[in-house]
């Protein structure tokens, strides 16, 4: 189980590498990149241009509320190998924001701990993104969507 | 104790963080909220009744039922946008 904020971008081959490394209980590995879009679809059909964006956080609780997601996961789950790397700061469309990889014996676990993770990642952790558009800097609204795909979580499987 | 503010609610407070020490009838994260209004406009504004924000007291979400006792630390903020 690793947990990792961090400013600089990761390498995702050296990744997961590193999290499989001398492990052989593990039969799949379910990855999930962010990357920052360059358009953002807001209230329906009005669309901004989004050239770069400013990713806040709360040191401390960032890195507790993304372990105590990645614990939530290994008990619903029988996991060998957690990895969440989240970025903070300043990052232009096209980068990669957040890393989150599951490992397990079997592909259906790795495949749904890590829709888990990011469904909770999203709503759970102290995260917030100013994005920068034309018009000016704009903090991005609570999602209903990311609402509704983290409450489908609430009852265990 | 300290209370900090993120993202919009910094910038409309004015302040990312302060040191306050709120008299003994403010036992709740909501009786500081209250409390926490007759600072400034900026934090009449930010910490509004309606206004769409959560809490989080010694780093812990918590509503705004929870107790503050031997709180060091509470924080106020908009919903969480990461990922």
């Amino acid at each position: 189980m690793t947990v990792c904020v961090q400013e600089a971008d990761f390498d995702v081959g050296a990744e997961l590498a590193r999290l499989t490394d001398g492990n052989k209980r593990i039969g799949g590995l379910a990855v999930f990149v962010g990357l920052v879009r360059e358009m953002h679809v807001r209230e329906g059909y009005h669309r901004d241009k989004v050239d770069a964006l400013t990713l806040e956080h709360y040191p401390g609780m960032t890195e507790k509320a993304l372990e105590e997601i990645e614990a939530e996961a290994n008990r619903r789950w029988p996991l060998e190998a957690t990895l969440i790397v989240h970025r903070y700061g300043r990052m232009e469309a096209g980068e990669r924001i957040v890393l989150v990889a599951v490992g397990s014996p079997h592909r259906e676990a790795a495949f749904e701990a890590c829709e888990f993770l990011v469904d909770w990642l999203k709503t759970k952790a102290p995260f917030w993104k100013l994005e920068e558009t034309p018009a000016g800097e704009k903090w991005v609204g609570a999602h209903e969507g990311d609402d509704a795909a983290a409450a489908r979580w609430e009852k265990k499987p | 104790m300290k209370v900090r503010y993120f993202a919009w609610m910094k910038r409309t407070v004015g302040l990312p963080e302060e040191e306050v020490a709120p008299p003994a009838d403010v036992t709740t994260v909501g009786d500081l909220i209250v409390w926490l209004r007759a600072r400034s406009p900026g934090h009449a504004e930010a910490l509004a009744e309606g206004a769409a924000f959560g809490a989080a007291v010694d780093q812990r979400t918590a509503t705004f039922d929870v107790k503050l006792a031997g709180a060091r630390e509470v924080a106020f903020f908009p919903p969480f946008t990461g990922g």
